[in-house]
């Protein structure tokens, strides 16, 4: 862990290198329940924050581009794309990740029912898929088995999972056909 | 990402302040879209101006018996939100066709009007575009336009805005609330985008100092009649072809009032008064949904990949009419 926070920021372009000292101030985050307090610079993802920083790497990245879905967690009980919002933009949210579903040994129930329906192959979307279905049970919007289609549609499952992901949501949220 | 310093005021005259002393400085609101342009070093700012937390985040009943949806108000709980799901429904059903259950949650009602062309080539910085660089060419002109418009284009830029919100905000005749150094003032919805010309990097009217506050929908709803048809490459989370935004007031099968809105086919939302006026006292039949549509792609132009859009305008536009009288809540 040491040696991450030590690293310095990645500069993708441009500009001429800011120095490290400038620019990482302390960021509150706090994670499943877990308060953390890192070093970050104001343009770090949510996501690279969890993943890079926290250790959290059950979030996973995607297409970094908001696009996949494969980074969503629950901001406050909502699901947003981690990837397209900053860590020091949350620092008074209650942020949930897939690895904060559980109620210790016990499994979610939507947890349960992805592995009952086996409703993955590679797995890679499957902690975004889990976190986003919890978040359209929370928003309780969806009333068929095309709103949760629809709802779903924010992430992507390239092994074409889903069939078994949306058999997987329905055990454990109730639809009309 | 370039660098950037990360700034949060505390009132939109400290934000109009910031923005006001920095010419590089940007607000983020959502973020869903500065950032993804950040990410790909079209947006370059110095500052980021983090407005989220400010207080225009509700929707309240505004003087003329219509409603205000407060610029920091998410797409989600607009959609969302009794008031405007019972007189608005043709806004709900648009925000509703836009994005992700995720994105929405996160984008701003402000914010979505603020939103880039997702131009392929805007996208690019590889390639010209004078959008993105003025003087540098538009890539799309001469390149793959599927996406591209059809109407209300220049030699300089062929963009599209890509909001659904913005089309059904054209049809129910919004007004946008900003405030700058100047103070306060209202834009009328279909002033606020602008069509290229000369200076398309120029997206909108709003100046550098000015933030949006709030939004303001009248107090006609079009509440029984109305639908919002978006047509895409798949059937959800994409941009549109073509969308529009139909709202009809009959009495029986005779037209009071009728408004068309399109998304997808210009570089604002593409409001033809022209043929709305032909509607009213019309009987609510085809042949008459017709004409209004030859009046409204009338002047479309073309490009290689993209004329399939004029006769599936035509045609979306009949059929979104037909829903809209058809699609009766009663």
């Amino acid at each position: 862990m040491d040696s991450i926070f030590k690293s310095k920021p990645k500069i993708s372009t441009g500009q001429e290198p800011v120095a490290a000292e400038a620019v990482f101030s302390p960021v509150n985050l706090k994670v499943n329940g877990n308060s953390y307090s890192v070093q970050l610079a104001p343009w770090t993802s949510l996501l690279d924050a969890l993943r890079e920083y926290l250790n959290l790497t059950g979030t996973k990245k995607g297409c970094d581009h908001g696009q996949c879905g494969a980074c969503t967690v629950l901001v406050n009980g909502k699901r947003i794309n981690s990837c397209l919002t900053l860590a020091v933009r949350h620092q008074k949210d209650e942020i949930t990740t897939i690895e904060g579903l559980a109620n210790g040994d016990e499994l979610h129930p939507l947890q349960q029912a992805f592995i009952d329906h086996d409703a993955f192959q590679c797995g890679y979307c499957t902690p975004g898929q889990i976190c986003s279905a919890a978040g359209l049970i929370n928003e309780g919007k969806a009333k068929t088995q095309a709103d949760l289609k629809d709802l779903m549609s924010g992430n992507i499952c390239r092994c074409g999972a889903y069939t078994n992901i949306l058999n997987a949501i329905e055990e454990v949220y109730k639809v009309e056909p | 990402m370039t660098p950037f310093t990360y700034t949060t005021p505390e009132s939109i005259d400290e934000a109009v302040d910031k923005k006001a002393s920095d010419t590089r400085a940007k607000f983020i609101a959502g973020g869903t879209n500065i950032l993804d342009l950040m990410k790909v070093n079209v947006e370059r700012p110095d500052q980021l101006i983090d407005i989220k937390d400010l207080p225009e985040n509700t929707i309240t009943e505004n003087e003329e018996g219509g409603l205000r949806l407060g610029a920091l108000v998410t797409n989600a709980d607009t959609a969302y939100n009794n008031l405007v799901e019972q007189r608005y429904p043709l806004l709900s059903m648009a925000i509703l066709a836009g994005a992700s259950a995720q994105l929405r949650n996160m984008a701003t009602d402000g914010g979505n009007l603020m939103q880039r062309t997702r131009c392929y080539y805007f996208y690019d910085v590889a390639t010209p575009c004078n959008k993105r660089e003025p003087g540098s060419g538009c890539s799309a002109i001469h390149g793959f336009n599927r996406i591209h418009a059809i109407l209300g284009a220049s030699d300089k830029c062929i963009a599209t805005h890509p909001s659904d919100m913005c089309v059904a905000l054209a049809a129910l005749d919004a007004t946008v609330n900003v405030t700058g150094k100047a103070g306060q003032r209202s834009i009328p919805f279909g002033e606020f985008h602008r069509l290229p010309g000369e200076t398309p990097h120029v997206d909108n009217t709003l100046q550098p100092d000015e933030i949006i506050t709030s939004i303001d929908l009248p107090a006609k709803g079009f509440p029984t009649h109305y639908y919002y048809l978006k047509l895409r490459d798949r059937k959800s989370y994409a941009f549109a072809l073509v969308s529009v935004a139909a709202a009809l007031e009959v009495e029986g099968d005779i037209i009071k009032e009728a408004r068309i809105a399109l998304g997808g086919v210009a570089h604002k939302p593409w409001r033809n008064t022209e043929a709305e006026a032909l509607l009213q006292g019309k009987q609510a039949v085809r042949e008459n949904f017709k004409q209004a549509a030859d009046i409204i792609v009338a002047g479309a132009a073309g490009y290689k990949y993209n004329s399939f859009k004029i006769e599936l305008a035509k045609r979306a536009i009949v059929r979104a009419l037909e829903e809209a009288f058809a699609h009766s809540i009663a």
